[in-house]
């Protein structure tokens, strides 16, 4: 199987300039391990982010992601492993003294100060003369669209305010890389998505390397150069966006970053696989299985096609089953189809027209559902169930569809 | 039938009215009678109107040597329990040692221990090791009862403590020094600050504790009970009046600060939705 966790990222620079700071910000964890008394929050990960990236790590809520951030930021000591930033081991190098900045998930403004002297307050740490303080605090304001309230305390201020304040606070400083923990995750739907766009914008200017936390699938997707998708204090899978999502590496990323349609299947011969009760499907990835391996066929739920169950058989796969329930989502309408006891697969059908929607077969219709080989992507079980016998403190171990968020 | 209902309706008023007159009535006299003009050696009949006691105040040499005692040992004894409370605090709640739990429950003791006990019980305590009372016994004595009143003001405040914010004072470049002089202090100032003013009043009307440790230093509250014996002079309702107003002031300061950092937590709630932020100040 592909295993993409130790590639050198070759995207990392995607032609960017600009960098202000001019300085080189990549990150690296060598084997770090993170454990609270017996419990391991992070567990011997290695992770390469190269410069100028905007690197995601996206997990659910308790996988570690914020302990992998804390010990980068050095408010936390690996238990084993090192943390290099630039090349340099970082460990015994107190936060205070660290090239990092972070926006917090509460954003832990100053409230006794106000926006100014917040935002002032690294550089004025660093010695920074007071006219270019004063010169880059108001720079930095007015790219967060704030100069009006700088006068202002934090407590005085929006959400989205308080948020962005935070940001220019940490970004003054032209840190080689900063960290943001969920810097969104309070907010609410419409303002996240326009802070989304303006903390990309604001990435792409300033070329910093962004470390940025999250939870939320569509807001990786979205941003990242790259995103590790995290459980359970392990990278399951670490690429680009696209990578992530039409290849999920394990069946915990497949559910994790979309819905997971996951047909259970056994690797035949070096270029076949055999799907459980259904047919054998021909895919060059077939080469990365052993002979008999148990596997999973993904097929995205934009990727199905639901014909009736007599239909004369076409030479794409399919298999058959059983509608269990059609809703209407406006744009197009979200059916599940029991294929087997306990495989359900998803599937989105564009709505064209309402006549051709009343077509459509209602629940309790047997129905066939057919795709293009093409878009069909074979991923392994998650290693959680395999692993927990030799790590002992995970996870019931029975058979876990990939929880979505 | 109509003066019925109205009695009902203003019931609560009514009762609030006299429960605060009964309160406020003691006080009031004696800021009445310091402009009694009294015959004799007692200050109980309303004889006349004057001034005199008000021109000069300060006239009777004890009374204001007694006052300024006093004022010296509130002051030290307040700036005193305030430090040690203070660091008393910081360290129960956030440092983990042996008997923590512990510390916590003690420190809270003198505070149910009647004081006529705390007082003899430091008597005794100073006799065994020949201390001789005086002004320093006081303020010994004066400390030790603050202290606990300054730990759980202080204390509460830095359970509620947001130690993001001094993550994020060593995220931009701040060594711990300058996180304690920049953020932490500055934050927990209110809560100090309130220490320090109930340590202070607790000190400049304690009679009972220092009536037993005092020797021949003679504090304000030990002046008066003194002189009830022969006849209190005019003088001390004039400056017991005193006290009052600047206590008076003092409170309503704090109240009117507390009323600002309200209305702007609520401004805040108000404020498109977020809980995200740390703590009111
Ligand atoms: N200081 C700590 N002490 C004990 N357990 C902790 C501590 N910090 C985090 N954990 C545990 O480590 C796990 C990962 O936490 P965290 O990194 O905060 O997850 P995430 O940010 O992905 O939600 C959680 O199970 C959490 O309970
Ligand atoms: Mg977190």
């Amino acid at each position: 199987m592909e295993s993409s966790l130790d590639l050198p990222p070759d995207e990392g620079d995607n032609g960017k300039t600009g960098h202000e700071s001019g300085a080189e910000g990549s990150v690296r964890l060598e084997g770090v391990t993170k454990k609270f008394g017996s419990f391991a929050a992070v567990k011997d990960m290695d992770l390469e982010i190269a410069n100028g990236e905007f690197f995601t790590m996206l997990g659910p809520s308790g996988c570690g992601k914020t302990t992998t951030l804390r010990m980068i930021a050095g408010f936390e000591q690996p238990t084993e492993g090192k943390v290099l930033i630039d090349d340099v081991d970082v460990a015994g190098q107190p936060a205070y003294k660290r090239p990092t900045n972070t926006v917090f998930q509460s954003y832990a403004l100053f409230p006794h100060m106000n926006l100014e002297e917040n935002v002032a307050f690294g550089l004025k740490r660093k010695k920074v003369g007071k006219s270019e303080i004063k010169k880059r605090v108001a720079y930095e304001l007015e790219r967060v669209g704030l100069s009006r309230e700088a006068k202002r305390k934090p407590a005085q201020l929006s959400g989205g305010q308080q948020q962005r304040v935070a940001l220019a606070r940490a970004l003054v400083n032209l840190p080689k890389v900063l960290l943001l923990d969920e810097p969104l995750g309070a907010l609410d739907l419409k303002l996240r998505k326009g802070l989304q766009v303006q903390l990309k914008n604001i990435q792409r200017d300033v070329g910093i390397t962004f470390v940025y936390v999250t939870h939320d699938q569509e807001e990786a997707l979205t941003m990242s150069d790259r995103i590790a998708v995290m459980d359970e204090g392990r990278i399951e899978q670490c690429g680009g966006p696209e990578e992530v999502y039409e290849r999920p590496a394990t069946t915990f990323v497949a559910g994790f970053i979309g819905v997971s349609n996951l047909l259970p299947a056994v690797a035949a011969s070096g270029s076949e696989i055999k799907i459980d009760g259904g047919p054998t499907v021909s895919t060059p990835e077939a080469a990365d299985f052993s002979a008999d391996e148990r596997c999973f066929a993904v097929v995205r739920p934009e990727k199905l096609t639901v014909s009736a169950a007599d239909e004369a058989p076409s030479d794409r796969p399919s298999v058959d089953g059983v509608v269990e329930s059609s809703l209407y989502l406006g744009t197009s309408t979200q059916m599940v189809v029991r294929v087997a006891d306990d495989v359900k697969m998803t599937v989105l059908i564009p709505n064209a027209s309402e006549a051709e929607r009343h077509q459509l077969p209602g629940g309790g219709s047997r129905v066939k559902l057919v795709w293009e080989p093409d878009h069909m992507h074979l991923t392994s079980e998650s290693p959680e169930e395999s692993a927990s016998a030799d790590t002992a403190d995970v996870s019931p171990d029975n058979e876990k569809e990939g929880a979505t968020a | 039938m109509k003066a019925w209902t109205w009695l009902k309706d203003h019931a609560v008023n009514i009762i609030a009215g006299l429960a605060l007159f009964y309160m406020l009535a003691p006080i009031a006299v004696i800021a009445v009678f310091s402009f009694n003009d009294p015959v004799g050696r007692f200050n109980f009949e309303w004889v006349g109107f004057t001034l005199d006691a008000w021109k000069n105040p300060f006239g009777i040499t004890e009374l204001t040597d007694a006052l300024i005692t006093s004022i010296q040992l509130a002051a030290i004894s307040s700036i005193g329990s305030t430090i040690l409370g203070t660091l008393i605090a910081i360290a129960l709640v956030r440092y983990n040692f042996f008997g923590r739990r512990a510390a916590n429950f003690l420190i809270v003791i003198p505070l149910a221990t009647p004081e006529v006990v705390i007082g003899a019980s430091l008597l005794s305590m100073f006799l065994v090791y020949g201390a001789k009372l005086g002004f320093g016994t006081l303020v010994i004595a004066h400390i030790m009862f603050s202290i606990s009143f300054v730990v759980i003001v202080v204390r509460s405040r830095l359970i509620g403590f947001d130690r993001s914010l001094e993550e994020a004072a060593a995220d931009l470049g701040a060594n711990a020094i300058t996180t304690f002089r920049k953020i932490t202090l500055p934050l927990l100032a209110p809560a100090v600050g309130a220490a320090l003013m109930l340590s202070f009043a607790l000190s400049i009307d304690d009679f009972v504790i220092s009536n037993f440790n005092s020797g021949a230093t003679v504090t304000f509250p030990l002046y008066i009970f003194g002189a009830n014996q022969r006849g209190i002079p005019v003088e001390v309702n004039v400056i017991a009046t005193m006290l009052f107003a600047v206590t008076v002031i003092a409170m309503a300061a704090v109240i009117i600060q507390q009323r600002r950092a309200e209305k702007m937590a609520e401004k805040r709630a108000d404020d498109a939705g977020t809980t995200g932020m740390s703590m009111p100040i």
